[in-house]
């Protein structure tokens, strides 16, 4: 698995085992949790939607990218959807590498690349009871 | 020509649109003649520069011709992780 969406919770263990490798000196791995608080709202849940055979296409390119860039063994991403409470991961990345400047370094370019390019859509749900779709807002950047 | 095409909708677009895709019979010849097509019927608040545009699940320009049968998707900004 390179990059995979998943509508069910991410188990960070499994998804590390599945990076064993007796070369490997170095594992980085990232996740991304559901916050509290987003731009002084306070936040109670999140809902990610996906544009499912695009997003997993970009994401294997992102992975594919990172390969080419740094000297890694593996590296695999998971990104959920659907509603998830505080707390829940949301992105998971892991990278293993002989070395760990180029597990940091890959983690990073991955998670970065994942977040702006990756068609997922993020719903946040404030105490309030409002809601806001991120980046959608009148007025926002323009890509 | 007049030519049948399926567009999804996606986060903000969906739920301004209020379905998630449906059949457009449509003389557009290209992506960004379909948006303006489409925005002048349904409220999308979202202009054409804060879009991305997707033709058979891959992303193309927005002059990219429309061809019957095609699945087009309009992306509005992404927010992953």
């Amino acid at each position: 698995m390179d990059f995979a969406l998943s509508p069910l919770p991410l188990d960070p263990v499994a998804l590390a085992a599945g990076l064993a490798d007796t070369r490997a000196g170095a594992c980085v791995t990232f996740e991304g949790r559901v916050r509290s608080l987003n731009e002084g709202r306070a936040v109670i849940a999140l809902e990610y939607e996906a544009y499912g055979p695009l997003a997993e296409k970009e994401g294997a390119r992102i992975v594919a990218e990172a390969r080419e860039k740094f000297a890694v063994l593996s590296i695999a991403c998971a990104h959920r959807t659907g509603r998830l409470a505080l707390g829940d991961l949301a992105v998971w990345v892991g990278v293993t590498a002989a070395h760990r400047g180029a597990a940091f370094d890959a983690c990073r370019y991955v998670i970065d690349e994942v977040k702006t390019r990756v068609p997922v859509w993020k719903k946040e749900h404030y105490a309030d009871g409002a809601t806001e779709w991120i980046n959608c807002a009148p007025g926002g950047p323009v890509k | 020509m007049k030519k049948t095409v399926l567009v999804r909708y996606f986060a903000l677009l969906r739920e301004q649109r209020g379905l998630g895709e449906e059949r457009v019979a449509t003389t557009a010849a290209t992506a960004g003649e379909l948006y303006r097509e489409l925005q002048a019927l349904h409220p999308f608040s979202l202009p054409a520069e804060r879009l991305r545009v997707a033709i058979n699940d891959a992303f193309e320009p927005w002059a990219a011709p429309i061809r019957d049968g095609d699945a087009v998707v309009f992306l509005p900004p992404v927010a992953g992780g």
